[in-house]
Formats: C-alpha cells, sequence, structure tokens
C-alpha cells in the first residue's frame, strides 16, 4: 500500500530555522523505490482536535524555478485523492499527473512563469504525515490512532512551505474541491500572503449530502472486514473490496447524469446481450469497477477516512459565527471563483455564497460558472473555457502583479 | 469607443468606486479603470462576455441584475452604471430602486422610442420599429417594457428621484434636457442618457 516509508536519511544544510533537518524519502510502493521529496517540520502545530504535532512530514514537488523577486510562486492545493504530483508523469502511478490539463509548460498555469508548489496534504499518503506512517512511539503504523485533522491543520501545516522556500508571499493560491476549501481556509488564516485566490467547485461549507456521501464511503471501508478496526497495516491486510466501493460511489457524484448518458448509456460491455447474471453486463458497471480496482493501488484506506473527515468537519461559515464575509475581511486578495453547470456535489449555488460574502464587504471578486456536462470532475479535465479563462486570468494578474 | 461611453465616463469622477450593471464584454469598464483610476466592478448575465472580462483582468461577476444586486451593501459605490439594458428586465422599477440603493448616484441610458423614426416606422410602415439602436425583431427582441426620454424623465419626477443630468444623443451631438425642451427631446435623440440620485 501507499506510503510505506523506509526513510533513507540523506541529511541535507537546514534552510531555515523551522527545519532542523531536511531528508530525502523513499517511499518503496508497489516494490518500485520512488524518491519523494519531503521536508519535516520542527515547528509545533497545534491540530483542532487539541493534540500538538511536531517533527511531522510534509511531501511535497514544484515545477518552474522561483524567480528573483520571488513572486511567480502559486500554491496548488490538491483534492480529497490528489497528491503533490500536479503535473507531468506521477512517478508513483506513472500516469499524467492529476491536473496536467491545467498545469505544464504553455498551460493555464504556465510552469515556465510559475514556481508551481504542490504539498500532500497531513493525513494523505503521499509521503505527508498520516495513518500510514510509523508512529514513533509504537514503532506501529499509525491507523485509526492517528489524530483526526481538519482542512485548518492541512493549510497551517503547509504554510510552513513559504518559509521554507523563503516566499514572502504567493502570487496565487488555487485549489478545486477539497483544493477550493483549503484556498479559502488558507487567505482566511493568512490574509496578505497571497495576491490572488481562485477557488474552484468548493464550497464555504460542507452540506448534508457532502456529508453523507462520504459517510457512504467510509461506511463501505469499516464494513470490509480486513479494515480491522483501522489496523490493517499492522496485520498485513487491505480493506481493498470496501475502498473500492467506496471510491466508485464517490465517483458518481464527480459525474453528471448526462455526462455518464452520453458516455455509456446503456452500452453492454464486450457481449452483445445481456447474461442474466450478476456480471459487469453494462459498460458503466464495468467503468466504475475498474476506477475501484486501480484506486486501491494508489490510496489508502485509512487516509481516506481521516481526509473525508476533515472536509464533513470543513465550515468556515461557522466558524464565523454564520457570517462568511467575517473570513475574509481583513484581505486585499483578489479572488476568482468559477463553478461549473453539471456540478451537483458543488453546485454554483454554494459557490455564489461565497461570492456573496465577498461581494458584501465590497472585496475584489470575479465569478463564473462554466458550462460544461463533465460534473464535478470539469476542473480536472479537458474543459477548453475553463481552461482559458483561468489561464488569462491568472496571467493579466501576474502582469499587474 | 463609443460616444454614449464618453459621456458616461465624462459624469463619472476619478478615483471613485463604480459598478457596471450588464457590463457586457467590458469595453466601458476598461476605459473607466485605466484612463480614471477607478475601482470598477461589473455584473453580466452572458458567459462569453463574463469569460472575456475576466480574461482582461476585470473584476466581473456573472449575474442577473434583477436577482444579484441584492448582495452588495446600501452606497456600496459612488456609480452605478446601467446602459441601454433598462427596458430588458422584468421589473425595471425594482431595478432602478437597486440601483439607487447600491450606488449613490446611478447613471441610466435608454434607447428613446420616442425618436421621430421610430414613430414614423410605426406610423408608416405599420411595423415594430427597427432601427439602429433597437436592430430586433418583436419576436426575438430582448426588450420588454420600451420607454421614452419622456416616459423616464416623467418617471424619475413622480418617484422624487433626482435628475443631477439629463443628456439627448443624436448623431454624436449631446444637448442638455429639460422641462422645456423635453417634448422636443424626446422626438428629436435617439439616446437618453440620465444621472440620478435618490
Amino acid at each position: 500500500m501507499c506510503a510505506d516509508l523506509t526513510e533513507l536519511r540523506a541529511l541535507k544544510k537546514p534552510l531555515n530555522k523551522f527545519f532542523s533537518l531536511t531528508i530525502q524519502i523513499w517511499l518503496i510502493f508497489m516494490n518500485k523505490n520512488v524518491n519523494i521529496k519531503n521536508i519535516i517540520i520542527d515547528k509545533p502545530l497545534k491540530l483542532d482536535c487539541g493534540k500538538t504535532i511536531n517533527n511531522y512530514s510534509l511531501a511535497y514537488e514544484t515545477y518552474g524555478s522561483l524567480n528573483e523577486k520571488k513572486n511567480n510562486a502559486i500554491l496548488i492545493f490538491h483534492a480529497l485523492t490528489g497528491d503533490q504530483f500536479v503535473s507531468g508523469i506521477n512517478p508513483i502511478t506513472k500516469k499524467e499527473g492529476w491536473w496536467s490539463y491545467a498545469v505544464g509548460l504553455g498551460k493555464a498555469i504556465d510552469t515556465d512563469k510559475y514556481f508551481v508548489i504542490c504539498a500532500n496534504v497531513i493525513g494523505g499518503c503521499m509521503g505527508s504525515y498520516g495513518p500510514s506512517e510509523i508512529n514513533p512511539d509504537t514503532n506501529k503504523k499509525y491507523g485509526t490512532t492517528f489524530p483526526v485533522i481538519t482542512i485548518n491543520d492541512m493549510v497551517n501545516a503547509q504554510f510552513n512551505l513559504l518559509s521554507f522556500f523563503n516566499i514572502d508571499k504567493l502570487f496565487a493560491v488555487i485549489g478545486g474541491s477539497m483544493g477550493g476549501m483549503q484556498t479559502l481556509q488558507f487567505v482566511n488564516n493568512f490574509p496578505d500572503k497571497a495576491k490572488v485566490a481562485i477557488p474552484i467547485a468548493c464550497t464555504a461549507s460542507h452540506s448534508a449530502q457532502n456529508i453523507a456521501f462520504n459517510e457512504l464511503g467510509r461506511q463501505s471501508i469499516m464494513a470490509d472486514a480486513n479494515w480491522e478496526n483501522g489496523d490493517y497495516s499492522n496485520q498485513n491486510k487491505n480493506p481493498n473490496k470496501g475502498l473500492s466501493v467506496a471510491r466508485m460511489a464517490a465517483h458518481i457524484t464527480y459525474l453528471s447524469k448526462n455526462g455518464l448518458q452520453e458516455k455509456f448509456g446503456r452500452k453492454l460491455q464486450e457481449r452483445d446481450d445481456l447474461k442474466f447474471g450478476f456480471d459487469a453486463d453494462f459498460q458503466i458497471e464495468s467503468y466504475l469497477r475498474y476506477q475501484g480496482s486501480v484506486f486501491v493501488d494508489r490510496f489508502d484506506a485509512n487516509s481516506y477516512l481521516y481526509i473525508t473527515r476533515a472536509m464533513d468537519y470543513f465550515d468556515l461559515i461557522k466558524e464565523h459565527h454564520g457570517n462568511l464575509s467575517k473570513a475574509f475581511e481583513k484581505t486585499k486578495t483578489k479572488f476568482l471563483i468559477i463553478s461549473f453547470t453539471s456540478d451537483w456535489l458543488y453546485p454554483t449555488s454554494e459557490n455564489k455564497e461565497i461570492v456573496i460574502a465577498l461581494n458584501a464587504i465590497g472585496a475584489e471578486v470575479g465569478f463564473v460558472e462554466i458550462e460544461s456536462d463533465k460534473g464535478h470532475d470539469s476542473f480536472l479535465l479537458k474543459v477548453p473555457k475553463f481552461l482559458n479563462t483561468l489561464g488569462d486570468y491568472i496571467k493579466t494578474a501576474y502582469s499587474k502583479n | 469607443m463609443k460616444q454614449e461611453f464618453k459621456i458616461i465616463s465624462d459624469l463619472i469622477e476619478k478615483n471613485t468606486r463604480v459598478l457596471d450593471v450588464g457590463c457586457g464584454d467590458g469595453i466601458l469598464m476598461e476605459y473607466l479603470k485605466y484612463n480614471k483610476e477607478i475601482d470598477i466592478r461589473g455584473i453580466e448575465i452572458s458567459k462569453d462576455n463574463v469569460q472575456k472580462c475576466l480574461s482582461k483582468g476585470l473584476t466581473v461577476i456573472e449575474g442577473d441584475a434583477e436577482k444579484d444586486l441584492l448582495q452588495f451593501p446600501d452606497s456600496s459605490f459612488d456609480f452605478v452604471i446601467l446602459s441601454q439594458t433598462l427596458q430588458a428586465f422584468l421589473n425595471p422599477e425594482i431595478v432602478i430602486k437597486e440601483l439607487l440603493r447600491v450606488g449613490k448616484k446611478a447613471i441610466v441610458t435608454i434607447p428613446n422610442f420616442g425618436f421621430w423614426k421610430v414613430r414614423l416606422h410605426l406610423l408608416i410602415k405599420g411595423t415594430m420599429p427597427i432601427t439602429k439602436n433597437l436592430p430586433d425583431e418583436w419576436y426575438n427582441t430582448p426588450n420588454l417594457h420600451m420607454c421614452t426620454i419622456k416616459d423616464f424623465y416623467n418617471f424619475c419626477e413622480n418617484r422624487r428621484i433626482k435628475l443631477d443630468n439629463s443628456l439627448a444623443l443624436h448623431n454624436e451631438k449631446i444637448s442638455s434636457i429639460n422641462k422645456l425642451n423635453l417634448n422636443i427631446k424626446n422626438l428629436s435623440a435617439e439616446l437618453g442618457i440620465f444621472l440620478i440620485e435618490s
């Protein structure tokens, strides 16, 4: 499984007082050694759950280079099942990075111009402090003894990247879905640390429907006998079936009814007629099973529990006692909010709530709903109107930087 | 830039906060932003236009003025612009009210249905008028509530809306509208431009 860490510690010079050491860790992943960059953060972080963590790992990747003025850095926040490998070939999956359509040479987020940073969230399973890491106190993997983390915790952990790279102010913070939530939380926590914020297809408060879908995924994992109360990796087991069903259910929520109908309809899977059984007769069944099966190869079931929990707990409106505007009162950050017509998971109405809160305090906010039948996943896919708007907006904002 | 926009921009003081309602592809916004150092925001219903504006770096939100002006606090702008859109709303009266709530002042321009060519078209041809400013057929026009310069002038007087400046535009020429010349301007002008406040 993910993040079977054996630390081959190659000590480097500390770059900053908070980082007593930087190490290179190797992920033994599907029997392949993969070099993953990470920093060990030597600055205590008080989590929302009350626990304080220290000397924790944050795995990251960068693209492009930081200019002399250090004003071209973009911090990208990943979504639930994303990781730090935004663009290029992901060294673990050997597939294109999760946002290759938007990030890369000549793309909307042009790595020739900008210095792009992305870190694996804490709670994740791609080298950052997460439930599949070894607890130094017990020498066993954390499993469900890992503390419950929040979007706020994830953002506070990633904020350390600024001092690590000696960046005073980011040019932009950008993210879709859970990445969008982190973007909002970032500006709330650090109102003067980003010039531009682009939260995409997200919400300021996780809805009952979103919590319900996440709960479905978690229950599916926990119903797998191999989950072993979260201790599966110490027992060399894996709740693959549960995790795979969780992914299948979630995957449906990322697509739209029309999108599915158009792509699959009632097409049959390599057969001329129905087989009167429970094999995958339909292409959509086969497609979902495939999505589930490849997901378990790259994702940790406990991470799925922890990250979905963090999303459920996200409620920036409650944090400000019902007045979302208060979250952005102190900021001069310029916002661009983007939603998609067929996204029913984080619908336009929820994105618009953020726009309304920003307009209520005279903040600078642009907003557009992009026409797309690709559902919530639109932000990850080749949707030219979205990519062009994003790219042009960033380019213009940067030229006035 | 069209003459109408030049007149609008002359009515707006430098370094103010302005909202352009129905900002289209942002030509006026760009002019005001870069030539008059105006902190300008826009609201526009067409997705294509919003994308064009955002691409130019203009702060525009996609929205419908009839519903989405609500989110702006009272007097949050020095000027609110509404260019040739009033007649397309379901309820122009409420929109005017909202403009005057959100803005300390509003600039409203209207294509004049009282213009002599429009009147003549209906009189002679007996079909719904089609002119430079009113290019659509009756069955596909977005205009639901056409009015004349006189209608708008009277509307403001009846509602005690202050008319700070009333201008008539014809063939690129501007002239002032007042009570005495109202009937003449209502016949001779293609466009009325009004600076109003509550």
